[in-house]
């Protein structure tokens, strides 16, 4: 899409504030609306937006599919991390009450770094689809 | 006010799903697909469940649009006229719809509050959500600590999914380029 001006200014313009949006929605998630899957989502949106402007080297190298992969599975190895520390400070898998000093504390800590994982492992699987979709066209 | 919104969404929902089962040209139905998507987050927006609007307009509007245009690149862009008639079909998914129809009449109506739904553990989760969690959010709540084990699969079948699709899709392209290889030097 290089001949096509109009769509490479407005993606310059938009992914920026769709990140935003998206780190604000993974955030501020316990407060209002939205929380990891979502967050997960926009933020994968973002990078497929400028990948299918830009083109799908520009994307790779934006966010190099060698930083996806491990990106994917490290999102759900910080959701069971957190249930396995829950169960070495003597609580019930994914029980997060134990995780800071008092119980609601605990709670709030262990839903962030919850929420982390499911974003990390969203956003990145949902970029990898896209690249492993859309590369298939230079195999065929 | 809101009955006029429901009404013109539900008919603009009615038209775009008549013309996706009659145009054949395959991009103009993933384009109309998206825009039911948009029209079911609009709904949802007006339903109140905003979380679920978020993740309709993203996924159903956004990704699956760009995914179902990058395997359409892989196939094809029409579908096939069907050389049998649709009749049979047609008359079974009628009665399906029939059935279905006068099963949600048993169902309790939109937002009563003494519907079985809001009596089992709703109210627990609404009432503790404040002290036991301290966050606003009682869907985010519901979805990370008390139904943790849930989410906890459902990243998992993403994180799967993903997985898959990487095996699949760049596997194959790896082996035809190891069987390409050996042919020149034989």
């Amino acid at each position: 899409m290089n001949d096509q001006p109009i769509a490479r200014i407005l993606t310059k313009a938009l992914v920026p504030l769709i990140l935003l949006f998206g780190l604000y929605v993974q955030v501020h998630g316990e407060a209002s609306a939205g929380g990891g899957f979502q967050a997960g989502v926009i933020l994968g949106a973002a990078v497929i937006l400028y990948g299918l402007v830009f083109g799908l080297d520009a994307a790779k190298r934006a966010v190099p599919l060698g930083l996806l992969y491990p990106a994917s599975g490290i999102g759900v190895l910080i959701y069971g991390g957190v249930g396995i520390a829950s169960q070495l400070l003597g609580r019930d898998y994914l029980d997060y009450g134990v995780l800071a000093g008092d119980f609601v504390a605990g709670q709030k800590l262990g839903i962030t770094l919850v929420e982390a994982g499911v974003g990390l492992t969203v956003a990145s699987v949902m970029i990898i689809v896209f690249l492993e979709f859309a590369g298939r066209r230079d195999a065929a | 006010m809101n009955l006029v919104l429901d009404i013109a969404l539900l008919a603009l929902m009615g038209i775009v799903a008549i013309a996706i089962i009659r145009l054949r040209d395959l991009v103009a139905v993933t384009m109309l697909a998206s825009l039911y998507s948009l029209l079911a987050a609009t709904m949802f927006v007006i339903l109140d469940a905003a979380d679920v609007a978020f993740t309709e307009a993203a996924v159903g509007a956004g990704i699956s649009t760009v995914l179902m245009l990058a395997a359409l690149n892989l196939t094809g862009f029409t579908e096939k006229v069907p050389l049998r008639s649709a009749f049979v079909p047609g008359l079974i998914v009628i009665a399906t719809g029939l059935v279905l129809g006068y099963g949600v009449m048993d169902l309790p109506r939109y937002g009563d509050p003494s519907a079985p739904i809001h009596l089992h553990v709703a109210p627990k989760y609404l009432q503790d959500t404040g002290p036991e969690i301290g966050i606003p959010n009682v869907v985010t709540a519901v979805l990370a600590s008390y139904r943790g084990y849930d989410t906890l699969g459902e990243t998992t079948v993403i994180f799967t999914a993903g997985l898959g699709v990487t095996l699949l899709l760049s596997g194959r392209r790896r082996r035809k380029d190891t069987r390409a290889t050996p042919e020149p030097s034989s």
